[in-house]
């Protein structure tokens, strides 16, 4: 299995009045194609600045990332906007769907801003909900939608572009146990069908459920119950 | 891309439709009040020249401001105006407001001793009979001739030909009936009698003509014999030029023209300022909605939107919002004119320019405004766009 995520001393510091924070320390961690690896830590453990990090939405201090075998840590905004786009799906814990659009228009989003015409988008959003079994939900916004819908709505959205990975943030952080079970069952089985999986949480009953556990505390990674796919 | 932006942007107005209409409302007014008053200001400028016009370009009018033999003129001495080169009529007037009886009714009306060239000269028709001649000048006959309304109130449906009529006592045949000729902008010109000058300057005992109308054979050649009646004046008066003056047509067309030239530039002022305040209102809203929409911009650059599809988004988003509110105020000021011809009786023209110019800026009133808060939400972090609750 080739490497998708090559993460190497990553650092990211920030400055705070007078005082230097090391949000990351040194990172480095590779994740192959296919894997379903989960990051856990306790609130301030610098898993969101990690997770800013993978999803691009942050840049490092010093330290490279190599995605699909591209340096990614010095492009500038465009660029990685246009890579964001591609080759990573976001899934949020607060769903973050836009209100005003139905699951449909919301799912095709991320596809009209990659500039593809209708046509093919129109396909390949329809598509993304029928895999997570919301075809007929696809006129409803996301007001009209149960949480777990909503969140189905969002992983849709994260597939439609067909992207490597999935970063899944807290994902189940908003439902009750049932939903948040049905949810990760649906995670499972995307990596089973191929896609890589990245998922961010606090909770170990979760992480649990990934094939590789990496723990994050203090800036500073630790390997766990490793079990490499391949 | 930007089809999608434009449907995203009407979808964002429609979902807030009191606060669109709120914000738009300075554009709507500024714009609807620039259409309302050029077309007024326009229409009452077409409905001047049109008078104007209508007594002929090619008309000169000297008026006689003196008094005493030194600084007035009588009938002959006025005549010799006739004379002067590329004059065609002339027609000396003395007037006076008269009381005019005939059986038991009396008319208060203008009385306006003349020759047979004043005819002419204002573009009257004859309805029935004759006008004053040569012959009725030279033996001071009694003889009126009647405006189309005069006649009418003084002999209802009854020809006055023939009849006799009374003028301050004195008695006048009525040897015509002037065709109607309609409103002007120095009162009715059909309430009028007319007796001859020389007969007029002995009822009346004037110092002298006051008014003297005299055509041009060419009207291209206006001011040239303009210069040469001046000249001709100025003689006749031993240089004392302020005892006369000298109008054409064309210099009150002029006068016309820039009057509405500087009210046009003063609406245009009015116009531009209410249109700056709508933009600066339109410049408000976004920043708020902006603001709102932190999370939504966070997720959408999280998705692959580059700045320039934000920057985009809200820009379209402010000039749809301006140029929906243009084409609403061309709509209101449209209304309001026709609203001020149906209850002040106003003419109204309505200019294409004016209404593509005012939509055109208030679309770039858009721009303008929509670019501060559109880059605003452009350069947002993701990071914090996406904390933002």
């Amino acid at each position: 299995m080739e490497d998708l995520i090559v993460l190497d001393r990553l650092t990211k510091t920030y400055r705070l009045g007078n005082e230097t924070i090391r949000a990351l320390d040194g990172i480095s961690l590779t994740i192959r194609r296919g894997e379903f690896v989960c990051i856990i830590g306790p609130s301030g453990s610098g898993k969101s600045t990690l997770m800013n990090m993978i999803g691009l939405l942050d840049t490092p201090t010093s330290g490279s990332y190599r995605l699909d075998g591209e340096e990614v840590s010095r492009l500038p905004d465009s660029r990685l906007a246009d890579i964001r786009n591609r080759k990573i799906g976001f899934i949020f814990q607060q769903f973050n769907l836009l209100p005003k659009l139905t699951a449909f228009e919301n799912v095709e989003l991320p596809l009209i801003y990659r500039g593809v015409p209708g046509r093919e988008r129109r396909r390949m959003a329809m598509e993304a909900l029928e895999k997570v079994g919301l075809g007929d939900r696809r006129h409803h916004r996301p007001g009209q939608l149960s949480g777990g819908q909503q969140q189905r709505v969002a992983i849709a959205r994260a597939l439609a572009g067909n992207p490597p990975i999935l970063l899944a943030d807290e994902p189940t952080g908003s439902l009750d146990t049932r939903t948040g079970g049905e949810v990760m069952q649906l995670i499972r089985e995307l990596n089973e069908e191929g896609h890589t999986i990245v998922l961010i949480t606090h909770d170990l009953s979760i992480a649990s459920r990934a094939r590789r556990i990496v723990h994050i505390r203090d800036g500073r990674l630790a390997e766990e119950s490793g079990v490499p796919a391949g | 891309m930007i089809f999608q932006s434009v449907k995203m942007a009407f979808k964002s107005i429609l979902a807030n439709k009191m606060r669109s209409l709120l914000t738009m409302l300075g554009i709507i007014i500024g714009v609807a009040s620039v259409i309302a008053l050029v077309a007024i200001g326009q229409g009452t400028t077409r409905r001047v020249t049109e008078q104007v016009q209508g007594l002929g370009s090619n008309l000169l009018t000297v008026n006689i401001a003196g008094r005493g033999p030194s600084t007035s003129l009588d009938y002959g001495q006025a005549m010799r105006l006739a004379d002067v080169e590329g004059v065609d009529l002339a027609a000396p007037v003395v007037s006076q407001n008269a009381t005019v009886k005939f059986g038991g009714t009396s008319e208060n009306v203008n009385v306006t001793g003349t020759n047979r060239d004043f005819l002419g000269v204002r573009r009257y028709e004859m309805a029935e009979g004759r006008f004053i001649g040569d012959v009725d000048l030279t033996f001071r006959h009694r003889v009126a001739v009647l405006g189309a309304e005069t006649a009418a109130s003084l002999f209802g449906d009854e020809s006055p030909l023939g009849q006799t009529v009374t003028i301050n006592g004195n008695r006048f045949k009525v040897v015509g009936v002037l065709a109607a000729k309609g409103e002007s902008s120095a009162g009715s010109s059909d309430e009028i009698v007319i007796i001859p000058i020389t007969t007029g300057e002995r009822m009346f005992r004037t110092g002298g003509v006051r008014t003297i109308y005299l055509t041009v054979e060419n009207e291209r050649e206006a001011s040239v014999v303009r210069g040469r009646v001046e000249q001709e004046l100025a003689g006749m008066f031993r240089g004392n030029t302020n005892s006369y003056r000298v109008f054409s047509q064309q210099e009150l067309l002029e006068t016309v023209s820039s009057v509405s030239d500087s009210l046009a530039l003063m609406l245009g002022g009015i116009a531009a300022i209410s249109l700056v305040v709508g933009g600066i209102g339109i410049m408000n809203i976004m920043l708020v909605s902006v603001t709102e929409r932190t999370r939504e911009i966070g997720v959408r650059k999280a998705i692959g939107a580059k700045r320039r599809h934000i920057l985009l988004q809200f820009l379209i988003e402010a000039v749809v919002l301006s140029g929906l509110g243009g084409l609403f105020g061309i709509g209101a000021g449209i209304g309001a004119a026709l609203g001020a011809k149906r209850a002040a009786g106003m003419d109204v023209v309505f200019s294409t320019d004016i209404m593509l110019l005012a939509f055109g800026f208030s679309m770039a009133i858009g721009i303008v405004f929509g670019l501060f808060p559109a880059n605003k939400a452009a350069r947002l972090n993701p990071i914090e766009a996406l904390r933002f609750e």
